[in-house]
């Protein structure tokens, strides 16, 4: 049993996990970290995209050495029916700046960089370790934790949670509710590889230029769901997920909606004689503001996934969870900082920062859309991208019908597939809910 | 479009890295005579279909290959259905990308 006690112990090691060692560990604090997977990273799932704003405020200079794919100059939205997509693009020379704002990255690399800085910083990170169990005292404080290494407890002034979606710990402590269907989505992944030079081609790019893809429609078969292609140096990333209620009322499979995807003939040719390295699943939250749990309580506090801090419209998510595990860290810094203990009432200093902070402000202007495309799945995923597909289709097609004619058989199929009422219905709770 | 029967999940799995901790599954199966529809959504829910039916109708699971997302504990835990708990620590998908 390991006798010496911590100023903090971090249950983690993804983005919140590491941001939150990292920056308590440069507080001159004693941290211990633990993480189940072989390394950090190991067990750590995502798209991913990178956000640099968060990492420079841990890592300034992380340009120069963190494991990068690529800077994104191209964001594609697509809306797909069965044979098409309608898209939206963006893309502009201005994000071929000397600081890039966005990187597609790979996972288990990063948070494996993001590791070794933790180290440096002089926290102890103990890895192939799972903690079992939340110590408390008898006035039911969380004094620390057991893990499965070895016997006895391992002791803290403070806890920080930053155990990830699934939240284990919290969730059998009674800190937080078990994830429900209807506020986490099932995503699976594939990493496709193909030579640099086959993906600077097909996706037009030069260097390390790189493009990002997130798509909606008939592909989650009028689930609440979305799919993504983010093209990395010599690999494509390409997922698609769906509510997990969804998945449970509809019987549909992952694997068989991901098949789909790749088929589809929009997106078969991207990733067309690439070999696929391996095959990944995880659980994102989607519940919004209305999910976020408790946040601290005596000697602990939640961070990232497992506060459910996520941005599913803007799919942010691992810049929340690098936020808030820095925000955490900064508290805590602060109140060891004065000499005081680690109580509900000092820790509630946290939440105070954190609702000044990006994460969650972003998420109550978006409070109402996760129960909106959850409840209206079938038109906002199904119905409206087979209409606006056919309506596009009509605009661009040349067969000799007049386009007053053609017009109006567009505008006849919205109106027949949903009614006035339904039509003035949806924009307006779309509306409501953006603003 | 249905392209279920084509999709092999055991190929995709065969991509992946584990260390499997053998004897000691992570998510158990509460023993039953027939499946609740919780246990039952697994068959299809389960990313790596891990949950299959065997010959009398019940559930059963096989964790090798489970890549530890946690979509049966959301489904088939409150109702006692399934315990899931992480492997121990070092042992379960290793990913190299994630």
């Amino acid at each position: 049993m390991i006798e010496e006690r911590f100023d903090a112990i971090v249950v983690g090691a993804g983005m919140a996990g590491n941001a939150a060692a990292l920056t308590m560990a440069r507080h001159g604090m004693k941290v211990l970290q633990l993480e189940r997977g072989e390394y950090s990273g190991s067990k750590n799932v995502q798209g991913a995209i990178l956000y640099a704003d968060m990492v420079e405020k841990l890592v300034p200079k992380f340009r120069e050495e963190a494991p990068l794919e690529r800077h994104v100059i191209e964001q594609r939205f697509w809306m797909m029916d069965d044979r098409s997509h309608v898209g939206m693009h963006y893309r502009s020379e201005d994000f071929n700046e000397e600081r890039p704002n966005r990187y597609t990255i790979i996972r288990a690399q990063f948070d494996k960089w993001l590791s070794s800085k933790v180290r440096e910083a002089g926290a102890i990170v103990l890895c192939e370790t799972t903690v079992t169990e939340l110590a408390q005292d008898d006035r039911k404080r969380i004094v620390g934790v057991r893990t499965d290494r070895q016997d006895g407890e391992i002791h803290a002034d403070v806890v920080v949670l930053a155990e990830g979606v699934n939240g284990l710990l919290g969730t059998r402590a009674g800190l937080r509710a078990r994830p429900t269907p209807d506020t986490v989505a099932l995503a699976v992944k594939e990493m496709h590889f193909l030579p640099r030079e086959t993906i600077e081609a097909r996706f037009n790019l030069k260097g390390d230029e790189g493009v990002v893809i997130e798509a909606a429609g008939t592909i989650s078969r009028g689930m609440t769901g979305m799919g993504f292609i983010y093209a990395n140096k010599e690999c494509i990333s390409l997922g698609i997920g769906c509510l997990v209620a969804d998945f449970q009322r509809t019987g549909q499979t992952p694997y068989g909606l991901l098949d789909q995807f790749k088929r589809h003939p929009s997106v078969a040719p991207l990733i067309a004689g690439s070999e696929v390295k391996e095959y990944s699943a995880h659980l994102i939250p989607e519940g919004g503001y209305k999910s976020i749990p408790q946040l601290y309580g005596e000697g602990w506090v939640v961070v990232g996934d497992a506060a459910q801090l996520n941005n599913a419209i803007h799919r942010e998510g691992s810049n929340l969870a690098m936020t808030s595990g820095r925000i955490a860290a900064e508290a805590i810094g602060l109140i060891k900082s004065r000499g005081e203990p680690m109580t509900a009432a000092n820790l509630s200093i946290y939440k105070k920062m954190l609702d000044d902070s990006f994460v969650i402000k972003d998420l109550k202007k978006y409070k109402d859309l996760p129960p909106l495309m959850h409840t209206h799945s079938q038109n906002f995923f199904l119905t409206y991208p087979q209409l606006i597909s056919k309506a596009m289709q009509n605009f661009v097609r040349v067969d000799g019908t007049p386009k007053a004619e053609k017009e109006k058989a567009s505008l006849k199929s919205f109106v027949k597939a949903r009614s006035w009422s339904g039509l003035v219905g949806d924009a307006c709770r779309l509306a409501r809910a953006w603003r | 479009m249905n392209v279920e029967p084509s999709v092999r999940v055991e190929d995709k799995l065969y991509y992946n890295r584990y260390l499997v901790d053998v004897g000691h599954p992570h998510v158990r199966i509460r023993a039953h005579k027939t499946p609740s529809p919780q246990l039952l959504a697994l068959l299809k829910a389960c990313p790596a279909r891990c949950y299959e039916l065997n010959d009398d109708g019940q559930v059963e699971i096989a964790v090798d290959g489970c890549i530890e997302c946690g979509t049966c504990r959301v489904i088939a835990e409150p109702t006692g259905d399934i315990q899931w708990s992480h492997p121990r620590g070092g042992y379960g998908v290793l990913f190299k990308f994630g």
